[in-house]
């Protein structure tokens, strides 16, 4: 198992840096460029100061000398510094907006298993009822109204209308003189829409998983016999069809990890929020190639580390998929 | 959101539509504060909405708007424009002209200080001057000092700056923030000094934090050399969304925002809300345009070009897209200043004459109705524009209905921005395209009209050529004297009016909206934040309690 894991993470390197040189080459091809913003149409730029500009940032340099930069400091996981005029080193820009994208991605997570999975065992086990196909109707409208409308009506009853809510940001202007528990209440009046809008429109995905999982699962014959038995129904659903129906849910829950670290542009531009959803969106706006890069290669890494996570967890559950 | 605020620098950057709050305009809304004693008080907050967040507070390296606007809370340069768009001296109490315009002989206030206690002296200006003729200094604004040939400072208070030949626009280029040469000479990069996170300037406020992403805070500056400003915080908010930005507004979340034409006419007129807000309707300092590549064969004949701007009914469009917050257009400056022509050619929507020219320009119908065609050659061309601009997608679709009426067939392309840019302004390869210019309060418009600045990446990509508006755009830069200048830029106006290389089509209003407790906002051709440190809130309408 150890030498497994081992092996997958030195494919790993190779595998990243695959995507690594993709995704330059791609962000390279697109057209306009990081000084694009400051000198396109600035009637005030010559040509003398867009060439003073890309030697500035190396731009002028070959497209192998630029990767094999860029290369040479990540293997020092140095993320370099972004291009944006504030000249900020990429690391502490994505430090800083990881904890508020994070803290909502849990959040929202969370309150999507824990709302999801009992919609989907109960749709499972009343295939057909009035609940099952209620509940169909209401995930499916989470999953399909736009949510920039919900969220522009849910803000304007609570907090235009009620005035109960903040309508945007990720806190009062007094929020740093309050004290802790201020702080946690604030913070949480400020989250309390986006997460959940956002556990909203992601109940359908999850919901229908479980369904699905619980409906093929209730057929076997193991769950017939332990209905034979005499099992009561409670004991039947939960102890022995739940617990494999469960089984899946690991994969997704492994799939999920690069999630955690995505913000969504829309929830964080309509909300205010300034998370990694905002800062890719710019960075990519602007050209801001090391920054780019560096959330990519975060996203790439998570995403690969996930899929180990996900393969491990599921042979650690299930017996039968153990590498041999 | 509004323009720099006390600052004369203009980044004339284009094509940022309803950005500038400029322009001459009258208050608008119920007479306020009977009640409340009104007098100028110091004290309160002002939240502003930004669409977009700082990017850093030096000047010289950023180029976007909300950073720009952010450096103007704490930075001064030697010059301004004034209430009427002339220019005013700030760090410098005065300047000299000799007349043959070679020389400017600044002279320096000597009651300012650096927010630290430091005083301002001419050496901050020469290190402010080196930096930005410094190639480790990432500035797009370099080239207005390379001009400059010889810089000296000949005592504490007095700078002189010698040119080769006399430039006009040089004097609005000491608008520039000036520098505090004590906190950043050691850094060799000042864009990634500490100070471009943290400044330190000479200005009417001062920083106090940026959380990124998030808000933007200053505190009055108590030492400053014009007098504290009455409102004691400037909160800057970034909100991304406008729609939330307004909701913001009307839940007392956000003090001061600008509005679109849409949100102005619809969704702020009630009596609750004029209660609440004064709106503020002017004159923006940008106007929006159809060019054309003029050596393609239809467009090089200037018949075409007026027909097409008899064709087009610039009512219709200040009216459909501006829903009437707006004016036509009849050239490229700003109405009311003291360069804009009023007295040129105009192009009154005219189908019958627009076809009437036409057909002197040899297209004529080849059957009943339908595409006019010359020489077997129908009239049809594709108009390009960037995507995501809502008032530009309007524009084209009804200039498009305009011109099926006198049987020009246009199709209309939108592209995204960078990719417009890249593949099809600066390669040359468009028909016509509908853009807009930000109009700087300097005439001088070299760039753009000049027959030389066709280049790759030059501004004059419509390839207009005239020798007479050659010359008067070399005379309009190198004199100093306001008469022989507007009297070339009156000419070159004429001119653009005939030959109408573009069609100028509208110059819309900027709408800012203001919470009514904020009261001393005196509009003017310039806006209405010239005199913001001017603004109060009385004391009995207070709503913010700041702790010095």
């Amino acid at each position: 198992m150890l030498l497994y894991i081992v092996r997958r993470l030195l494919w790993a390197v190779p595998i990243l840096v695959g995507i690594s040189l993709i995704s330059f080459l791609m962000i390279h091809m697109a057209p306009g460029g990081p000084i694009s913003v400051g000198t396109d149409l600035n009637p005030k730029a010559t040509a003398e100061t867009r060439a003073r500009l890309e030697a500035y940032y190396g731009l002028d340099q070959p497209l192998y000398v630029q990767y094999g930069r860029w290369l040479g400091r990540m293997a020092t996981l140095d993320f370099g510094d972004s291009f944006s005029p504030d000249g900020r080193s990429v690391a502490e820009k994505i430090r800083e907006r990881i904890p508020i994208t994070l803290t909502i991605n849990v959040l929202s997570m969370g309150l999507i298993f824990l709302v999801a999975i009992p919609i989907g065992i109960y749709s499972a086990v009343r295939q057909g009822s009035l609940f099952d196909r209620v509940s169909t109707v209401f995930v499916f409208t989470g999953f399909s109204i736009p949510t920039f409308w919900l969220a522009l009506l849910l803000m304007i009853l609570f907090g235009v209308k009620l005035g109960w809510l903040p309508i945007s940001g990720i806190g009062s202007l007094e929020y740093h003189s309050l004290g802790t528990m201020g702080k946690i209440a604030d913070r949480a009046r400020h989250l309390l829409l986006p997460v959940l809008l956002t556990g909203f429109t992601g109940l359908a995905g999850m919901s229908r998983y479980m369904r699905s999982n619980m409906l093929e699962v209730i057929r076997q014959d193991y769950v017939a016999s332990a209905r034979a038995k005499g099992l009561p129904e409670g004991t039947v659903v939960f102890r022995h069809a739940m617990r494999n129906a469960l089984l899946p849910v690991i994969t997704i829950l492994g799939l999920s990890v690069p999630d955690l670290l995505g913000g969504s542009v829309i929830f964080e531009t309509i909300f205010a929020i300034p998370g990694m959803g905002q800062l890719f969106y710019q960075g990519v706006m602007s050209r801001d190639y090391p920054l780019i890069m560096g959330i990519l290669t975060i996203g790439a890494f998570l995403t690969l580390l996930g899929n180990l996570l996900a393969d491990v967890g599921y042979a650690l559950a299930d017996p039968r998929i153990r590498p041999g | 959101m509004r323009e720099p605020v006390r600052r004369a620098f203009p980044p004339a950057i284009a094509l940022l539509l309803l950005l500038a709050a400029c322009g001459g305009g009258k208050p608008e809304g119920p007479a306020k504060g009977t009640a409340v004693p009104d007098v100028p008080a110091h004290g309160d907050a002002i939240v502003e909405g930004s669409i977009g967040d700082v990017s850093g507070f030096l000047s010289a390296v950023t180029s976007d708007s909300a950073s720009h606007a952010a450096a103007g809370y704490v930075f001064n340069g030697l010059v301004r424009y004034d209430k009427d768009l002339k220019l005013e001296g700030v760090l410098a109490g005065s300047w000299e002209i000799p007349p043959d315009g070679r020389k400017i002989t600044f002279h320096l206030r000597k009651d300012v200080k650096w927010q630290d206690g430091v005083p301002f002296t001419s050496a901050d200006v020469m290190f402010t001057y080196r930096r930005m003729i410094d190639p480790n200094t990432p500035t797009a604004y370099g080239d207005a000092f390379k001009q400059v040939k010889r810089a000296s400072a000949p005592d504490p208070f007095t700078f002189v700056a010698e040119y080769a030949r006399p430039f006009a626009p040089a004097l609005e280029s000491w608008g520039m923030d000036i520098l505090p040469k004590h906190l950043l000479e050691k850094y060799p990069d000042i864009s990634k000094s500490p100070l471009n996170k943290k400044p330190v300037g000479t200005g009417p406020y001062r920083f106090v934090e940026w959380r990124a992403g998030e808000k933007v805070v200053f505190d009055a500056n108590p030492g400053y050399f014009e007098g504290k400003p009455y409102i004691s915080r400037v909160i800057t908010r970034i909100i991304p969304d406008q729609a939330t930005m307004f909701l913001e507004l009307k839940s007392g979340g956000v003090d001061t925002m600008d509005l679109t034409p849409p949100q102005y006419a619809r969704q702020t007129g009630t009596a609750e809300f004029r209660k609440s807000f004064n709106r503020y309707k002017y004159t923006a300092s940008a106007f929006t345009y159809l060019g054309f590549r003029l050596s393609h064969p239809f467009f090089s004949d200037k018949r075409v070009r007026q027909a097409i701007a008899c064709a087009a009914d610039k009512k219709a469009l200040v009216d459909g897209v501006l829903l009437g917050l707006g004016q036509e257009a009849t050239g490229p400056y700003k109405p009311g200043t003291w360069a804009w022509n009023p007295n040129v050619v105009k192009y009154p929507h005219d189908p019958a004459r627009a076809k009437a020219l036409l057909a002197e320009a040899g297209w004529k119908r080849k059957d009943n109705g339908g595409t006019l065609v010359k020489d077997g050659r129908p009239f049809e061309f594709t108009v390009l524009t960037n995507a995501g601009n809502e008032a530009r997608a309007k524009t084209a679709a009804i200039l498009q209905q305009n011109l099926s009426e006198v049987g020009i067939r246009m199709r209309i392309r939108t592209v995204e921005w960078a990719a417009f840019i890249n593949q099809f302004i600066d390669k040359r390869d468009f028909e016509a395209v509908i853009l807009g210019w930000s109009i700087s309060p300097d005439p001088d418009q070299y760039v753009i009209w000049h027959s030389s600045m066709t280049g790759p990446k030059e501004l004059n990509f419509v390839g207009f050529a005239n020798p007479e508006v050659d010359k008067l755009l070399e005379e309009g830069r190198s004199t100093f004297d306001p008469e022989k200048r507007k009297k070339a830029y009156f000419r070159i106006q004429e001119i653009l009016a005939e030959e109408q290389p573009y069609v100028f089509l509208f110059v819309p209003d900027a709408l800012p909206v203001v919470q009514s407790r904020f009261h001393g906002i005196r509009p003017a051709l310039a806006g209405i934040s010239y005199n913001f440190n001017k603004w109060y809130v009385p004391k009995a309408l207070q709503k913010y309690r700041i702790e010095p």
